[in-house]
Formats: structure tokens, sequence, C-alpha cells
């Protein structure tokens, strides 16, 4: 798109781009090491994970400080209006991603010993890995401005709900076979539904991407199903 | 691609279908040109303006709103080297018809212009005078009730009320603006077309009038001619865009601002023209 004759509101604008870019890298890295404190038990990883969420929050503030600057100053229209309104939605659902990884990190600390299966980790390692490629992917699209890669990132976030599926029986299974494994088995699998947000919340972004592209929604065609295995048609 | 395509807004939904617009079309322009002499200043405009609703002609300056604007109430005619072609009807009959009596049609189509321009007379005078010499009242009595009822409709009744013998042109200026907007209500018409009508107003007088405009939507049928997107935005329901003398883009103002369809609409709403 070409530039604003008023050339600051350009920048105001690209500055948003560039603090929801900012944003993105830290909730990936702060994902990645909580993920990372739960498979080696690395309890000084996982509270410096919890310190530097703080960080995310700062960041949402300033955001949405900047958007109401720019829209009181400008006023603007358009897609620059659905940009605005997108950075702030993104900026809410990256926020929430460095939540998810929190509570990770804090149920770290509060198993705080070995786990009990090496399957198990890898599942959840798994799992991280396509959320962060979600989240890395749906950014990009972001930056790009690109509606088709949004629209495709969100077709990916079913693999994470199989995945967190699977993982969710086999918690079960550890669980009926010797309930000693109770504990540790009900804290990994908050943990895991944690990481499938995440993907949700990759998810609500490639939606936001889309409607600052191109000013439509997207159609709620996609079945959501959880553990439970019941369809939710109504969920956003 | 082909996903994308999904969008929840159809082409349909963009342009309601046809019966129920033509049902509530209050003045529809087929096809019109406006020259100046050689310029070719409104292109094959065509546009179907709704009863009731207040739709705003935005665009850069100099791309024909105001030309267009007065070819409602063909204004236009008193400008010698300006010459229109096309259809433009209202209620379905041709306003160019050689049978239509311009003077007739203007306090059927009221206008109100970018500088308020009472007549150097009371404020009593500046309303009554249109009924008068349109011959629409007999006595005394009913001109009054017509002044007072003008006033009203053009909310400046009760800061005038005990004040009707001073002259118009000692009120502010937002003042005079509704004054002259209550001027062109005396006459009972069925459109008021404005041109920039708050250009010369503060932003408490322009908010009055906006307010104003909102309330003459349940009676009247209301064209703004606006420099300012966001009063387009505010007050009407319909816009349409025009540059360089075309007619780009209408549809309903909430489409307009948040998601046109064409790339020069969206360069000028959101300030990207040079
Ligand atoms: N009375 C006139 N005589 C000659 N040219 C005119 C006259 N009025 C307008 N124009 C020309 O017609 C074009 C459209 O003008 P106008 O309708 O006033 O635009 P807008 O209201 O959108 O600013 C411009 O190029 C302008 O110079
Ligand atoms: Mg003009």
């Amino acid at each position: 798109m070409s530039e604003h004759t008023v050339s600051a509101y350009d920048q105001e604008l690209t500055e948003i781009a560039g603090k929801i870019a900012e944003m993105g890298g830290l909730a990936e890295s702060i994902v990645s090491n909580a993920v990372s404190a739960l498979i080696t038990q690395d309890l000084v990883l996982a509270q410096s994970t919890i310190d530097r969420d703080q960080r995310l929050d700062d960041l949402l503030h300033e955001i949405e400080m900047r958007n109401v600057q720019v829209i009181a100053r400008r006023q603007p229209m358009g897609q620059d209006l659905r940009e605005i309104m997108a950075a702030t939605r993104i900026a809410n659902d990256l926020e929430r991603v460095g939540d998810m990884a929190k509570n990770v990190a804090k149920r770290v600390i509060a198993i705080d010993s070995d786990l009990k299966s090496k399957k198990l980790a890898i599942g959840v390692e798994h799992m991280t890995e396509l959320a962060l490629n979600q989240l890395k992917a749906v950014l990009d699209a972001f930056t790009r401005k690109d509606a088709e890669a949004a629209v495709r990132i969100r077709g990916q976030d079913a693999e994470i709900d199989a995945i967190y599926t699977s993982l969710f029986r086999e918690l079960l299974t550890y669980m009926m076979e010797d309930p000693r494994n109770i504990t540790q088995c009900a804290h990994l699998l908050f943990c895991a539904k944690n990481i499938e947000r995440i993907g949700d919340h990759a998810t609500n972004i490639a939606e936001n991407v889309f409607y600052m592209v191109k000013g439509d929604h997207l159609l709620d065609d996609r079945p959501r199903m959880d553990e439970t295995g019941v369809e939710d048609k109504e969920s956003v | 691609m082909s996903e994308v395509s999904g969008a929840i807004r159809t082409a349909d939904e963009f342009e309601p279908n046809k019966a129920t617009a033509m049902e509530n079309t209050k003045i529809s322009a087929d096809k019109v040109q406006v020259y100046y002499g050689d310029t070719h200043a409104i292109k094959d405009v065509s546009i179907n303006i709704r009863a009731q609703t207040v739709t705003a002609f935005i665009g850069p300056s100099g791309c024909g709103k105001s030309t267009f604007l007065r070819c409602l109430n063909r204004m236009n005619d008193t400008i010698d080297i300006c010459r229109v072609e096309g259809r433009i009807a209202i209620d379905d009959e041709d306003i160019y018809d050689p049978k239509v009596d311009p003077v007739q049609l203007r306090a059927k189509v009221g206008m109100v212009f970018q500088k308020p321009n009472p007549f150097p007379k009371s404020i009593y005078d500046n309303v009554s005078y249109g009924p008068r010499i349109h011959g629409l009242v007999r006595r005394k009595s009913e001109l009054d009730d017509i002044v007072a009822s003008s006033l009203q409709k053009a909310g400046l009744w009760e800061e005038v009320k005990d004040r009707l013998d001073s002259p118009g042109t000692g009120l502010s200026g937002g003042q005079q603006q509704r004054l002259c907007i209550a001027r062109a209500i005396a006459v009972s018409p069925e459109v008021i077309l404005m041109d920039e009508p708050c250009s010369a107003l503060d932003p408490i007088a322009t908010a009055k009038v906006e307010e104003l405009i909102d309330e003459l939507r349940e009676n009247y049928t209301i064209v703004i001619v606006t420099h300012s997107m966001q009063q387009a935005a505010r007050v009407s329901q319909r816009t349409a865009f025009f540059h360089l003398g075309n007619l780009v883009e209408v549809g309903d103002t909430q489409d307009i601002f948040t998601n046109p369809r064409d790339k020069r609409t969206q360069d000028y709403i959101t300030g990207r023209f040079g």
C-alpha cells in the first residue's frame, strides 16, 4: 500500500506492527523455555520464564496505549482502522499465550520430580513444536498481510488438537494403571491443555489477520472437537 | 485462494436486492454528464438516492461533488456555461422536463450552503420569506405557525423565540446555519441538499447541526457534501465517493469506511492521496 500523506502516521502504524513483532518473538521464546523447563525439570528456567512473562503484559499495555493515541489523533479508516483493531486483538492473544506458558512453568515447580514417561515428554514437545510453528507462521502472515497464509494456518490447528486428544488418552491410561501417577499426570494434562490453547490463540490471530487484510470474517466452518469428543459448534 | 472466497459477505448483501432499493429511491440519476464549457466535470454518473436517508458525497476537492449536488435542484441552470445531460428524476419525474418550473423544484428540493447566508432581515422574515413568495399561506397566524415549527425543527426555537425581530445576521455562525436550515424547511421540501454545511462552524455548532441532520432524516431525504470523512461517517447511512468527476463507489457508510472495494476509495479515506 502506498504511503500516507502525513508520514508520521505511517511511522506510528509501523511502530505498532514492530511492537507486535516484539511481543510475538518474546511469546515464542517464553513458550519454548517453559516447555524445556518441563521436559528437563529445570526449576531455575521455569522461574525465569515466569518472570519474563511480565514483559508481555507491559508490551500489551504499551500497544493498547499507542492504538488509542492513533485513533484519537488520526481517526483511522478502512484498512488502517482494521489494522489497528487487529493489532489490539493480536496483542491480547499474545499476552494470553504468555499466560499459558507461565502456567506450564508454574507446574514445573509444582511437579518437582522427573517425568515418568519419555513418550509423554516427546508428545508434549511435539505438540509445542507445532504450536510454535503456528505462532511463527501467523506472525509472518501478519507482517506480510497475507490472508491466504492465515487461512492455511487456521486449517492446521486440527493437528494440534489431535495430538492433544491422544496425549489426554495416554495420560488417563497412566493414571488408571497406578494411582501414584495421578498427581504428575494431572499436572501434565493441564500443561498439555495450555499448549493446545496456544494453538487456539494462533488460530484467533489468523482470523484477525484475515479480517485485517480482507475486511471480511472467515466463515466459522471448522469443526471443534476436544478431548470430551463432543463437537462444539458454538464456541469461538 | 478458493478458501478465501468463503468470506461471509456476499455480493448480494453488498447491493441489496433491486426491488427494495427501487422502492426506497427518492432521486435517481442516470448517466449524468455535466460540462462547464469544455470541462467535463461529471462523467456518466448514475446513482439512486434513498428516501429518508442521509447520503454523503465525499471526495477530493474539485472532484465534482458540488456540481453533482447542484444538478439535483437545477442550481446549475443559473451558470451560463454549464450543460447537464442524462436523466435525473425525483419520485420518477424527470426534473429537467421543460414542464418543470425550477422555482417550484427548488422549493421541493431545498439547499443549505457552506457559508450561512441569512438575508439581512429579521429572523422571522428569513423563515417566512419562502412560504410567502410561494403563496403557501393566507393568514398571518398560519405564517407564525410555520415560522415557529420550522425554527423548532431546526432546533433553534428556544434560542431565538424572544427575539424573532432581531436581524438573522446577528446570530452566531452555528445559529445562522440552523436558521438557514429552518428557512429551507419552511417551504416543506422533500429533499434537503447541503453543501459543506459545517465547514465554517466550530465543533460544538457542528455537533448541533449534525444532531439536527439526524433528526431531519425521519421526514426528509438529505444529501450532504462534506470534506470531513468523520462527518460523513457520523451523519450518513449511505456514502458516495467521487473522484475526477466519476462516481467511484457508493454503499452503506459503514462498509465504505471500514472496507471500501475500490483502491481509490481506500486511498482517499485512509489519507493516502498525494
Ligand atoms: N462555475 C464554474 N465554472 C467553471 N468550472 C467550474 C465551476 N464550478 C466548478 N467548476 C469545475 O468543475 C469541477 C468540479 O468542481 P466542484 O463541483 O466545485 O468540485 P467539489 O465540490 O468536489 O470540490 C472543478 O474542476 C471545477 O473547477
Ligand atoms: Mg464543493
